[in-house]
């Protein structure tokens, strides 16, 4: 077994000779998942905040199933939209089957309950807060989830990265309806996959290392955002 | 104001990232369905550049067991099938799914085991007598266990040797239920003894201190076969090029492109289309 530190060595040499394939597997890696993560956003917060800020029958069974669905297992995700893209599938005419496309509709399946769980307790939060206010300007519905959401707009940050973590990791959804295809779908988990049963354990682990840099690298610039945008609100 | 900003923000990252557009620039290509062993022991990147220069047509591989590749073509998702289970291969034909089988290519299989060697079988040359000695040692033997062409061929010995593995299962006969590497890491994690094809054994990075103990059994004789997805059964298969693909295989360049991959110096694959 190497030392850790001939793996970090290789995880650097990887990275410093700026290797043409696995700056287009981060790429990619970059693409699906933000992607999905900006579409699970556009609609979990929207829902996570109207099951937050409004009462209505079956309300508790709706956060039960949404809070039940963020451990949605990735394998099972994967399986569901292989059904459906499979060119014996419904939605088989579509050919998005093996496609970065494909990848992304099962990571925002994935991160969807995720997003909308997480908002939907903070908007609770909120509304307790803001309720007797809301009653008292006669503020609507609309402006409500509105408002309750830009309020919260720091907090959904944390939520959004919540979801970005839980995405950029898996490999059991999208080595399903990827193919692990190389130079087409191939992305740093399924990568690591493919290393690890080359038996190739060192490149594997740096590869992981080179994940984790990015995943730093992401959460330390929404933080940065936060941090001046918070900044600039006190002016 | 502060809102549409919000908003606006959201869905212009959105648009900036793209959420369509192919990753690469060919608009031919085609879909193989084929196994891990093919992927992982580096031929396809050795051969595959050779058919794409020539031709113009990207070919994508997706490398899964061959009970999965074959499903998955009899879905429809693939134009081309090159896995290696014949019986499997030759079902899928009969059900109206592939239009012909062809034999590509073979290589063998070996069984792997640790150096201390609990059952007594390095240098056997008889397959169905060296697992009965393992079964008879009840020395811990790594299965893959997930329908592949090398678990098909694996059970077809043990039952050559009349040996009932499913009775052994969780004790010293252990499935893995994962693909050749993944039980290749595991097996030897646990000292057990693995049937591999040679392929991917020989460029596999992980061997520690297992060598090969049984070779050279012609029962572990290891055929891949190549067929056309049918497209009368499934409209959306690519057959020209999927043919095209086919026909360059089995060519005398497709051939000699397979013999001349080697690994350490080992050819891996020897070609013998008819």
């Amino acid at each position: 077994m190497e030392s850790f530190s001939a793996i970090l060595a290789e995880a650097l040499g990887l990275i410093l000779s700026w290797d043409a394939d696995v700056i287009e597997i981060i790429v990619l890696s970059l693409r699906v998942t933000l992607s999905a993560v900006a579409v699970a956003c556009m609609i979990g917060f929207p829902l996570g905040a109207m099951v937050g800020a409004f009462r209505f029958p079956l309300r508790t069974g709706v956060i039960v199933v949404m809070n039940t669905m963020m451990g949605l297992p990735p394998v099972v995700v994967g399986l569901l939209v292989y059904l459906m893209l499979s060119a014996a599938g419904p939605l088989g005419v579509l050919g998005l089957l093996y496609s970065p496309t494909a990848m992304i509709i099962a990571q925002t399946i994935l991160v969807t309950p995720i997003v909308a769980a997480l908002t939907r307790q903070v908007i609770e939060d909120l509304y307790n807060e803001y309720s007797e206010q809301f009653t008292s300007l006669g503020v609507g519905p609309l402006d409500r989830v509105l408002a309750l959401l830009w309020d919260a707009r720091y907090s959904l940050l944390t939520v959004a990265l919540a979801g970005f973590g839980r995405a950029v990791a898996e490999v059991g959804a999208v080595i399903i309806v990827g193919g692990n295809i190389n130079h087409v779908t191939r992305v740093m988990t399924t990568t690591i996959a493919l290393e690890t049963s080359k038996g190739n354990l060192q490149l594997a682990l740096a590869l992981g290392m080179i994940l984790l840099t990015i995943a730093v690298i992401v959460n330390g610039l929404l933080m940065a955002i936060r941090g001046t945008a918070a900044r600039a609100a006190y002016v | 104001m502060f809102r549409r900003s919000f908003f606006g923000m959201a869905s212009a990252g959105l648009l900036a990232l793209g959420l369509t557009g192919p990753a690469n620039a060919h608009d031919d290509h085609i879909v193989v369905q084929s196994t891990t062993s093919t992927q992982n022991s580096g031929l396809f990147d050795h051969i595959l550049p050779i058919f794409t220069d020539k031709t113009g047509v990207e070919v994508r591989v997706v490398a899964v067991g061959t009970g999965q590749a074959i499903k998955n073509a009899a879905n429809g998702d693939g134009d081309v099938l090159f896995v290696h289970a014949k019986a499997a291969e030759e079902a899928f034909v009969a059900d109206g799914h592939g239009v012909s089988r062809s034999d590509v290519m073979y290589n063998d299989f070996v069984i792997v085991g640790p150096p201390a060697d609990p059952a007594d079988v390095a240098g056997m040359s008889d397959a169905t007598a060296a697992l009965s000695r393992i079964a008879a040692a009840e020395a811990p033997f790594a299965s893959r266990g997930d329908d592949s062409g090398t678990h098909k061929a694996e059970l077809r010995l043990w039952a050559e040797a009349g040996v009932d593995v499913a009775a052994a299962s969780g004790g010293w006969y252990r499935e893995t239920g994962s693909g050749m590497g993944a039980t290749l890491n595991t097996g030897t994690g646990m000292g057990a003894y693995i049937m591999t094809d040679r392929a991917t054994w020989i460029s596999f990075g992980n061997k520690g201190d297992y060598q090969i103990a049984v070779e050279g059994d012609e029962k572990m004789f290891n055929q891949y076969g190549i067929i056309l997805v049918n497209p009368e059964t499934h409209p959306n298969v690519k057959a020209d090029l999927g043919q095209q693909f086919v026909d360059w295989v089995l060519s005398d360049e497709g051939q000699e492109a397979i013999a001349s991959y080697k690994v350490d110096g080992q050819q891996l694959f020897f070609p013998n289309a008819r």
